[in-house]
């Protein structure tokens, strides 16, 4: 440690060098982290779920809808203690450019089993009171700049035709994980809209015992399995768990770039060190004649690859988890929770090390090895 | 004078570690470049395939795809009567009315069904005639379904990676077992991802008696407009016509765009830190060679001329990477992804396509980002005072 001012002074003596390798490690980490922020982002939601909470969907496709007849038979099962439904409503907002999630959901028990969107006592009263009032979240404020009281009107495309409403509340999600840029409406007002008696998109149920969830959704499934429309009932983690893998595999595609890059910058960091250390030779050699043993020499070297790696990394991984942190960032809705993990910053950090060593090493041992006459040679 | 371009090859050459190292980092770069918009294109490629210039699609009006569209029969039979519909050899209206859903079915892995790994794929409800409408559509093995019964048709994208979908086999959905009789490619489309049988078939098993689409030929192409007014200003009717090449090539607007912003993003990012790399070595380079850039000034050539050679030096390294990042990212082309497409929610495979286009654009970035990088050590050499170089 007493050899930092001459390792910072090393350092100094080509600055621009240094900043710019500096720089290119930073960039490469903040690149690879953003990227692996992407694969863990999309694990995260496909982990997301209450075990308590069980979704039954068309078995046929996910796209169909459920008479809600099923839903009282849903509620006699033994072990189910509330029933909820919900439509996909699919509606464009302005011009569309800011597509968010819109649900026409039976409102009172869908709260009930929902504690994770928290809506202020009053607002909840006047959303469900109200047959056209909408529940949005915070995300959409901000958005667009909505307020308590105002008309939005949406252009429905599976339900086609304007549709109106009035926001009476804002809900703000406890677990970052679920959106908080969703709209929910009135199953009701659905209904009354179309004209006819509606549909369930999807029903969502809680049970009383979580490790009872196979043989619930097995009853439940078994309960519709020769209707005209048979259920498929999982775990909510199970189908989320499925919709992260219709990204496909992007995921691995993000990973592979990740790798490319690591693989770049460690070319281009060794690189120039590998320039510094062939231009100090002489000085090595003055040092080694002075009196400093091959291994601090060692030492020396490596101690400043490590500094750059330290300061690049630094500046990438953290500036990645500020940057995301602060603004806040979600891909438009598309990747909730965007937020660099711990285990994405130690695998930078294992990066970072590996840099260190890949590119410290080779002039290390140089240094360490050099014969000092021959050096000492070329000073003049 | 000019200075010899073999100065700057020979000198490049005499420093083979440091200028691999440069022009690989380059080259990955370039390679990234290449392989990401080589995804976004092959996406878009698969879509704009789908499509005919020749066919139009007919939807309910307001509705942004097939899956959120109704078509009952009495509009199909006003459809059908439009006297912008070409005819086939046999005298029949080319018209396609047709059933349009989204199933789940379990993802083969190593040959055995994983259900917990579903996906979602297209099921379309055709008719004869939709063979004909299709130009692109060819059955490469079995025959076609018989009407009246449970058989379907796959895409060759999905032949074998989901649950029943492999010639000769059965596979379950609707309630219903249904014979896999024939395998079709399409001219790699977004059909190939999909499972096709008889419209009259499916509408009992899925939404009723409704189609979701109509597609018809046009009898001239160049009538679009015409056909276009006619249909949206029937009364008796509620529908948007659109020609079909543009309304998938729309389709595949908001996954492309995002694949091709994090393509420029990416690779902006990475490129930065390659010419960073750049830089490094040039002015590693400049520093190395101050005498002999003195002597150069001394024989007379321009400052101009030396700014010129240390420009070619770099953008010669970079060239190097850019050939092999191409290099790189060749094999590449082919391989197949798969995706969902959030216009339609269902899964589309489609292969990377990288053109020759794109390998230019990415030499020409390599390039590029070389002159970039090489600027400031060059101005650096041009600028040197020659007596004290050649101290």
């Amino acid at each position: 440690m007493k050899y930092l001012p001459l390792i910072l002074a090393n350092l100094g003596r080509h600055r621009r060098r240094t900043f710019l390798t500096i720089g290119s490690v930073a960039l490469a980490l903040f690149l690879f982290a953003s990227l692996q922020t992407i694969v863990t982002t999309i694990q995260a939601a496909g982990r997301f779920g209450s075990a308590r909470r069980l979704v039954a969907t068309n078995a046929t496709g996910f796209v169909l809808t459920l008479p809600l007849s099923h839903g009282n038979r849903i509620v006699g099962v033994p072990g189910v203690e509330q029933v909820s439904w919900a439509n996909w409503f699919g509606g464009k907002y302005g011009d569309g450019k800011r597509f968010f999630a819109a649900f026409a959901v039976d409102a009172e028990s869908y709260l009930a089993l929902y504690p994770e969107l928290a809506v202020p006592e009053d607002q909840k009263q006047a959303f469900l009171r109200e047959r056209n009032a909408a529940l949005v979240g915070v995300r959409l404020q901000e958005i667009f700049g909505w307020k308590l009281g105002q008309n939005i009107t949406l252009q429905g495309n599976v339900y086609p035709g304007d549709w109106t409403f009035t926001i009476r509340g804002f809900y703000t999600p406890t677990d970052k994980v679920l959106n908080d840029d969703m709209m929910l409406f009135h199953h009701e007002y659905l209904e009354e809209g179309i004209g006819r008696p509606g549909q369930a998109g999807w029903y969502v149920l809680k049970i009383d015992d979580p490790g009872k969830a196979p043989q619930i959704g097995k009853a439940i499934d078994d309960m519709f399995r020769n209707s005209s429309s048979p259920t498929k009932t999982s775990t909510e983690q199970a189908f989320n768990a499925s919709f992260a893998t219709m990204w496909g595999n992007i995921s691995l595609l993000m990973g592979t770039i990740g790798i490319a890059i690591v693989f770049a910058i460690l070319l281009v960091t060794a690189n120039a060190m590998m320039m510094s250390a062939r231009e100090r030779t002489r000085e090595v050699a003055v040092l080694k004649t002075v009196g400093f043993t091959d291994r601090t020499l060692f030492s020396l070297v490596m101690l400043e690859a490590a500094c750059i790696a330290i300061a690049g990394a630094v500046l990438g991984l953290g500036g990645a988890k500020l940057l995301y942190k602060l603004t806040n960032f979600n891909a438009g809705g598309f990747l909730p929770g965007f937020d660099v993990t711990p285990e994405t910053l130690g695998i930078g950090a294992v990066i970072t090390l590996l840099l260190m060593i890949a590119s410290g090493l080779v002039p290390a041992i140089r240094a360490a090895r050099l014969p000092v006459i021959q050096a000492l040679r070329q000073v003049e | 004078m000019k200075i010899p371009i073999m100065y700057n090859v020979r000198s490049v050459m005499q420093r083979p570690m440091s200028t691999a190292f440069t022009a690989l980092g380059i080259g990955l770069v370039v390679a990234v470049f290449i392989g990401m918009l080589a995804l976004a294109n092959g996406f878009r490629t698969a879509l704009a395939r789908t499509g005919s210039a020749e066919n139009v699609l007919v939807l309910r009006k307001g509705a942004d795809s097939e899956m959120n569209s109704a078509i009952d029969r009495a509009t199909a039979s006003v459809i059908s009567s439009s006297p912008h519909i070409a005819r086939g050899a046999d005298g029949r209206p080319l018209v396609s009315p047709e059933v349009f859903v989204v199933i789940s079915l379990p993802r083969m892995r190593d040959a055995i069904p994983d259900s917990g790994a579903l996906a979602n794929v297209v099921v379309r409800g055709v008719s004869e005639k939709a063979w004909e409408v299709r130009r692109n559509v060819r059955i490469t093995t079995g025959r076609r379904p018989q009407s009246g019964r449970a058989e379907v048709c796959i895409g060759s994208r999905i032949a074998g990676r989901f649950a029943g979908l492999r010639m000769g086999e059965k596979v379950r959905f609707g309630g219903r077992d249904w014979d896999v009789v024939c395998e079709f490619t399409a001219g790699g489309s977004a059909f190939e991802s999909e499972v096709w049988g008889e419209n009259e078939q499916f509408m009992p098993v899925f939404r009723g008696q409704v189609f979701q689409s109509f597609s018809f030929r046009l009898a001239d192409p160049a009538a679009f407009e015409e056909a276009k007014r006619a249909l949206e200003g029937d009364k008796q009717i509620k529908v948007e016509a659109h020609r079909e090449s543009e309304f998938y090539v729309a389709q595949s607007a908001i996954l492309g765009s995002i694949l091709e912003i994090l393509a420029v993003l990416i690779t902006s990012i990475m490129a930065v830190g390659a010419i960073f790399g750049a830089v490094n070595t040039m002015y590693a380079a400049v520093a190395g060679r101050a005498p002999e850039i003195g002597v150069l000034l001394t024989l007379g050539f321009h400052p101009r001329s030396v700014l010129a050679s240390f420009l070619a030096e770099s953008a010669i390294i970079a060239a190097i990477g850019g050939l092999a990042g191409c290099l790189i990212a060749l094999p590449v082309n082919g391989i197949v992804a798969s995706t969902t497409n959030w216009a339609s929610f269902s899964e589309i495979a489609f292969a990377f396509r990288v053109t020759p286009g794109l390998l230019l654009a990415g030499f020409a970035f390599a390039v590029v980002m070389g002159v970039l990088g090489g600027f400031f050590p060059a101005r650096r050499a041009a600028k040197q005072p020659v007596v004290q170089a050649l101290r």
